[in-house]
């Protein structure tokens, strides 16, 4: 009963040195190192390369690495550096804006379900229930198809397939938060309900959601990238990592570079990204408990 | 008398960082064979953690070192995790405070009871020749056959507190301790399990308590150490103990029990109590400090409850039925019954947190229930609550000054002004500007409750809502927080709405009674006289079961 009282002292953080810091957790460091060099090449890919990707060169078609071209070139003598380079663009924007929308309309609809309750709850709930029976991919690809291949469909088609993963937990939450003490409290004083909501109500019942997003933000970049290669999101002379590879596979036996350094991106890109959520989800849970 | 326990110069510490923080200093501890010894002290004073190391359950960090450390006879100095674990069931049982926690929820109770006899064969589900029935009887649990086959989620609180008690006395060890074994019971399942516990006396078993409050282990103990700062401060024999303390603490933990004789004085000890510094024996009445004088405006009803009815969740039988009762201005009314009795239920119909089926509650004689929250949120501030669980209460991202500011909100009080006003009642409950820009989780139990004090005082309001705010307290934080509602209550004419099961603490600090059970009101009127000359009979059952010195 009392337990709840008593809370142990935590020592304010100590400034470390990122020597220490690297010794402790190789993989946070490494991955944080990675994700910073992809935000640069998304957001300043000249700092990067000074190639341009679009640039055909036949005479220099199909060239192993080397010096004067780093990742080697493809079948049309483009640097492959440099498209993997501009390619952070589409395939880390396409996730992420994926995942915002998924986050937003997840939210809200939860947090609609989780207040209103009763028949709109059981409305909102079913839908999302509908929605989810669809394997991820399955559902995106079948969006897409109706709305025809391009960027903006294949972000759309991605954001709608995860938005019952953050309705899910942000209904649950507010449920709790709502019969909760200080809520409860609040009422007492008379406030009116939006403001409770919003003051009281919301920012608990979304904690979780940068977590989720974070740790779902791998698997949309990967599926991106897998109906990219299927053909259904930028066209082609767009350098997105998954088109990158759909149009490499005709060259693997004679020239694999083509095709891994894409495939390399989105790996350690995808692993970076679920070493920093799960990381960031544990600091969370150990947060709850304290 | 052999001595089954013997410790001297017991030192317990836990690391903090680099260095260590020492929790017990140096204690010395004899229990012999066949008595019964009490250590009592308020949450941080060691004594949990003196009890486990008695059974190597001090966790893997503390350091625990001994001149001394015999149990039974034998060192247990350099005894390793193996060795403690002959030691536990056989030699010592354990009791903790909270049975629905420390029983397994997936086992029924011949399963958790065969666990606790040792079990020799590992997907053995029960040993046949082992008595539970006969151990289920000798702590009193009725029908055994039935309870045999339940789950502890089945079991009433009462129960379920016995049925932890047979699973640490399976293997009849030598010592049984109890740590705080019934601070989560209501008075009435308290009184079951202490009688069980002074049965176990009267047979010849040896018991050591745990407590914080001296009235709980009086009546039980041969002797009593109290404990403060990981020290004993005071030892001797239970009678003498009582009757003439010498140290102050112990003065004023007996002083801080709530009770007829403490009305209208205050329970914590103060700067200015003559003879509270020195260690000189007063009687502990002696030093007592009067409170404020309350002025009551009886007749001019602040609320007025009329004919409750409420039903839940489609249920056929009321948690409340046909409840009315009055309060004036400046009045302490105190509602007192047993956990599901819905008292709590009736402070949230008052609250208008929750609509009555039937009947009606009028404030300042104007209708409250059941009209549409427009009406009533403008009228809000008139009253406050003050919760149980003051951290729960809390919204955890805020500072202790928007906690408290939140409730000046609907006053219409902003900015300089409304800061000035928090400062006020928090200097009022003797915090102060330092803890403006607190957050709860920094704030300790006392501390904190003293926070939802402030903010129910705040906005002036003309009535309080207090649903046990003391019931998860240390006694002496208990005195602390009840002399400060007394003192603001009376400073501001507030009328009081008190919700306890603790009929000391109602006794204590309300002018008026009401004692509901099972959804009705079985009695009602003047504290003194419901107290003295109670009419109906489970008033009385309540007032027996009340722990009082000696």
């Amino acid at each position: 009963m009392s337990a709840s009282f008593d809370q142990s002292y935590v020592a304010p953080r100590r400034p470390r040195r990122i020597f220490t810091a690297f010794a402790s957790r190789p993989g946070v460091v490494l991955s944080s190192l990675f994700l910073l060099f992809v935000a640069t090449a998304t957001f300043w890919p000249q700092l990067v390369t000074t190639d341009n990707p679009l640039l055909a060169d036949p005479i220099k078609s199909q060239l192993p690495p080397s010096p004067d071209h780093w990742f080697g070139t493809d079948h049309l003598g483009r640097d492959v550096f440099s498209r993997v380079v501009y390619g952070a663009r589409y395939s880390v924007l396409i996730g992420v804006s994926a995942i915002a929308i998924a986050a937003l309309v997840g939210s809200f609809l939860g947090l609609v379900a989780g207040l209103a309750r009763g028949i709109i709850d059981e409305f909102i709930s079913r839908f999302l229930d509908v929605v989810s029976s669809f394997p991820d991919l399955l559902l995106a690809l079948v969006l897409i198809s109706f709305t025809g291949p391009g960027t903006v469909n294949l972000i759309l088609a991605l954001g709608v397939a995860s938005v019952p993963r953050f309705a899910r937990v942000v209904r649950a939450q507010t449920f709790v938060i709502a019969k909760s003490g200080y809520v409860e409290q609040a009422k007492t004083f008379g406030l009116a309900r939006h403001t409770l909501i919003i003051r009281h109500i919301l920012p608990h019942a979304i904690a979780q959601v940068p977590i989720l997003a974070t740790i779902g933000l791998g698997s949309t970049i990967i599926q991106a990238a897998g109906l990219s290669f299927l053909g259904m999101g930028p066209q082609p002379p767009i350098p997105e990592w998954g088109a990158m590879l759909a149009e490499a596979r005709n060259y693997l036996r004679v020239a694999w570079w083509i095709g891994v350094w894409p495939g390399v991106a989105i790996t350690l890109t995808v692993i970076a990204i679920s070493i920093l959520g799960k990381r960031w989800q544990l600091a969370f849970e150990g947060r709850r408990q304290a | 008398m052999t001595a089954l326990i013997e410790v001297r110069n017991l030192k317990i510490g836990f690391p903090r960082g680099a260095a260590e923080n020492t929790v017990v200093h140096g204690i010395d501890l004899t229990i012999h064979r066949g008595e019964t010894v009490a250590i009592v002290g308020e949450s941080g004073s060691g004594k949990s953690v003196t009890a486990r190391s008695m059974i190597g359950l001090c966790g893997n960090t503390a350091s625990v070192c001994a001149d001394t450390f015999e149990v039974a006879g034998k060192d247990v100095r350099a005894y390793r995790e193996t060795d403690w674990r002959r030691l536990r069931g056989q030699e010592i049982g354990f009791v903790l405070q909270d049975a629905l926690v420390s029983l397994d929820p997936l086992r029924r109770v011949a399963q958790q009871l065969s666990d606790a006899a040792g079990r020799r064969k590992l997907f053995a589900r029960t040993q046949p020749d082992f008595d539970s029935h006969g151990l289920l009887q000798s702590v009193g649990i009725p029908d055994p056959e039935r309870r045999l086959r339940q789950y502890p989620h089945q079991l009433s609180g009462g129960l379920r507190q016995r049925a932890l008690i047979a699973t640490a006395i399976a293997r009849n060890p030598s010592l049984l301790i109890a740590d705080e074994p019934t601070t989560a019971l209501d008075a009435t399942v308290q009184k079951q399990i202490l009688d069980l516990l002074a049965e176990r006396r009267k047979a010849g078993h040896t018991l050591l308590l745990i407590s914080h409050d001296l009235a709980v282990v009086s009546r039980l103990a041969d002797r009593v150490l109290v404990m403060n700062g990981g020290q004993i401060v005071e030892e001797g024999k239970t009678a003498d103990l009582l009757r003439n303390p010498r140290h102050p603490y112990t003065r004023q933990l007996l002083d801080a029990v709530p009770s007829a004789g403490s009305k209208g004085f205050r329970l914590s000890a103060s700067a200015a109590s003559p003879g509270y510094d020195q260690a000189v024996p007063v009687p502990a009445s002696a030093a007592r400090l009067p409170l404020p004088a309350k002025t009551v405006h009886s007749g001019n009803h602040v609320l007025s409850v009329r004919n409750l009815v409420k039903y839940y969740g489609g249920s056929d039988t009321p948690v409340v039925n046909d409840v009315s009762f009055d309060l004036s201005a400046g009045e302490a009314l105190g509602i007192v019954g047993e956990s599901g009795s819905g008292k709590t239920t009736v402070a949230k119909i008052v609250l208008g947190l929750v609509e009555p089926e039937e009947g009606a509650v009028f404030i300042d004689g104007q209708l409250w229930s059941n009209v549409s929250d427009d009406v009533r949120r403008p009228r809000r501030s008139i009253m406050q609550l003050i919760a149980q669980d003051a951290f729960s209460s809390f919204d955890p991202r805020y500072t202790v000054e928007k906690i408290v500011g939140e409730s000046l909100e609907i006053t219409g009080l902003y900015g300089a002004e409304r800061r000035e006003r928090v400062l006020e009642v928090l200097e009022a409950v003797r915090l102060g500007g330092d803890f403006l820009q607190r957050y709860p989780r920094e704030l300790s139990g006392g501390q904190r409750q003293r926070v939802a004090i402030a903010r129910a005082f705040a906005p002036r309001p003309r009535l309080l809502v207090a649903d046990e705010p003391v019931s998860a307290l240390d006694v002496s934080v208990q005195a602390q927080v009840l002399d400060l509602l007394a003192e603001l209550q009376a400073a501001s004419g507030t009328s009081l709405l008190f919700i306890s099961h603790d009929l000391g603490v109602v006794h204590h600090l309300t002018d008026r009674v009401v004692v509901m059970k099972d959804g009705r009101v079985v009695e009602s009127g003047d504290v003194a006289q419901v107290f003295s000359a109670p009419r109906h009979g489970y008033t009385r059952t309540l007032l027996e079961a009340i722990p009082s010195l000696a």
